[in-house]
């Protein structure tokens, strides 16, 4: 059930960031100190901080659709019951966030509602469909090894509830991702038609999945707060980097090739790739990507067909309240 | 391309062991439907998991019936390669979710039943089906419990749960008298210890389900026509849609690895 919405950021809006306390409150950053709920915090942290973790929920939330897409048709037992439980912990990573998110102040039904809006983000890959089974590896090897990459350091973000989700959070994804590459393994040791999947899941998907760290650093807009309050302790375009450099030798062992015919190994052992086509991607965000729509109505469509489930369970849970108030009484 | 079914040489075992897995497949199958759509996210958590649970259940005696029937089939030829007609599934398990209440019903009903099967069937002389008894029961139990409090939470909600809890029992209801139906080749079975005879676990299933229904304001129908096929691969329109979808990759990409 949704909780009771608490109303703590505005009254903090209203002008309560002193200059001391503010430098009071950097310095326990600047010292490594976990930030708490009940601490006191600038209103542009909490506001940073319940954007980011409401839409890393979100994402674990729409991010069910495209897999949950391949439940019904996963190729063996074994794949179906691995998926339905992988999908089941993105469920849950969803409900872990946006309890986190809740310790800043917002509830999680007003949260839900700005994403079923469309005035709340998520990750743009979610907007990409699931065509084939080869899919489901590619996104478990490059969609979760993306997320890693962006979470690790998250596990030492400055606020408590958030980085602590976060451990747990790693934990499952690096299972999905060794998960998700074990499955691009198996098509890529069995038929020609098999690894031609895994080969076209792969093109489709890494360009959009380099955009999944965001906006190069010289445009990104949150960074440089977010840097200061660590929040975010490496670049976009740094953990963009240390993900190429990871995974260009995984799909070589595949005998998988990156679609990027331009990209060069440097003196250094890093990888280069080539220009990123950042017009799609704010194609994408602007609501224009190939399932933008359909994800948001899914969305929607569950949200609305379970209002009167919804409705049920708080009128009776309110019924067994009043009969147990009378029975007291008696 | 398809890809020929599979025969199976059922056995009255074979056969026995078949029904209980197509059973835990084609619900399971049903509740994993369900996973992103439910009406909130606890639910999209415990319908898989229960779902979850169901899909193992299968896996155990898919293998266990290949293993009976010693030919090479296997868990994935059994469930990816027989056709409507040689599926063997309760009609019950294999009705759409329709909305939340009619799956929850359709769960109810079922775990009602199983709970109490599986609990039975931990005496089996059959060691295997005791063993995958005594774990099924555990699960059953919490599929029940889940159930259960959802009847009652439904019933005694709001007028519009109410109406729909109650036409879900009134849809459903004649798709339980199957779960108690015995043939030649189980009776035997039940005659040397490997079965339980389901008929005898009725009178509690049924206090079981009156109970939860009254404290829900709910109300079981008196009508006793019961549908009856699904046993004998005769089923339902709906499980065609449903094995087409799960079958899809094993038919479209024959004999390979996954």
């Amino acid at each position: 059930m949704y909780t009771q919405a608490l109303n703590t950021a505005e009254t903090e809006d209203r002008g309560l960031e002193d200059a001391a306390r503010a430098a009071q409150f950097q310095a326990r950053i600047d010292a490594e100190e976990r930030i708490e709920p009940n601490d006191w915090m600038p209103a542009a942290y909490r506001k940073t901080l319940t954007r980011q973790i409401s839409q890393h929920a979100h994402s674990e939330i729409v991010g069910m659709l495209p897999e949950g897409n391949w439940i019904t048709r996963a190729p063996t037992l074994r794949r179906k019951a691995a998926l339905l439980a992988k999908v089941q912990d993105e469920c849950g990573h969803g409900l872990y966030l946006y309890a986190a998110a809740e310790t800043l102040g917002t509830s999680r039904e007003e949260l839900v509602d700005a994403m079923l809006a469309g005035k709340a983000k998520y990750s743009s890959i979610f907007n990409y469909p699931t065509l084939t089974w080869a899919d489901i590896g590619t996104i478990g090897w490059l969609v979760d090894g993306a997320a890693i990459m962006n979470q690790i350091p998250l596990c030492r973000c400055s606020y408590g509830p958030y980085a602590r989700a976060m451990i747990r959070v790693c934990k499952e994804e690096s299972f999905h991702q060794r998960q998700g590459y074990e499955i691009m393994l198996t098509l890529c040791r069995g038929s020609d038609e098999q690894k031609a999947m895994a080969q076209d899941a792969l093109n489709r998907w890494w360009w959009p999945v380099l955009m999944m760290f965001g906006p190069p650093d010289a445009t990104s807009q949150h960074s440089d707060t977010s840097t200061k309050w660590k929040i975010k302790r490496f670049s976009n375009d740094e953990l963009r980097q240390k993900f190429v450099d990871a995974t260009v030798p995984q799909a070589q062992y595949l005998g998988l090739t990156i679609p990027d015919p331009g990209m060069t190994q440097d003196a250094d052992g890093h990888w280069r790739y080539s220009e990123i086509d950042w017009t799609e991607f704010k194609q994408v965000l602007a609501g224009n990507g190939p399932c933008n729509r359909d994800r948001l109505a899914a969305r929607r469509r569950a949200h609305d067909e379970g209002a009167w489930v919804r409705e049920a369970a708080a009128s009776y849970a309110a019924k067994r309240a009043r009969r147990q108030t009378a029975q007291a009484a008696e | 391309m398809l890809v020929a079914n599979i025969q199976v040489a059922e056995t009255p075992l074979v056969l026995y062991v078949l029904r209980r897995a197509d059973d835990a497949l084609i619900l399971g199958h049903r509740l994993s439907e369900w996973c992103g759509h439910a009406p909130m996210l606890e639910e999209d958590m415990a319908l898989s998991n229960i779902a979850l649970d169901l899909i193992g259940q299968a896996r155990e005696l898919y293998t266990y019936a290949a293993k009976a029937e010693g030919k090479d089939n296997d868990e994935d030829k059994l469930a990816y390669l027989r056709d409507i007609r040689q599926y063997r599934n309760l009609l019950l398990v294999e009705q759409p979710n329709g909305d939340f209440a009619q799956t929850l019903v359709r769960q109810f009903f079922y775990s009602a039943f199983a709970d109490l099967y599986w609990r039975a069937m931990m005496a089996s002389r059959d060691t295997t089906l005791a063993a995958i008894a005594a774990k099924s029961e555990k699960e059953s139990a919490y599929h029940l419990r889940h159930a259960s409090e959802w009847i009652i939470r439904l019933g005694d909600g709001t007028d519009e749960s109410h109406r729909r809890a109650q036409a879900a029992i009134d849809h459903l209801w004649a798709f339980t008298g199957e779960m108690f139906a015995v043939d030649d080749g189980e009776r035997a079975l039940i005659h040397a210890g490997v079965a339980i005879d389901p008929g005898v676990l009725r009178g509690r299933w049924l206090q079981m389900l009156s109970d939860v229904v009254s404290e829900a304001t709910l109300t079981l129908p008196q009508n006793d026509w019961m549908h009856q096929g699904g046993r004998a691969g005769r089923h339902s329109e709906h499980l065609g849609h449903l094995l087409s979808e799960l079958q899809s990759m094993q038919r479209t990409f024959p004999g390979q690895t996954w």
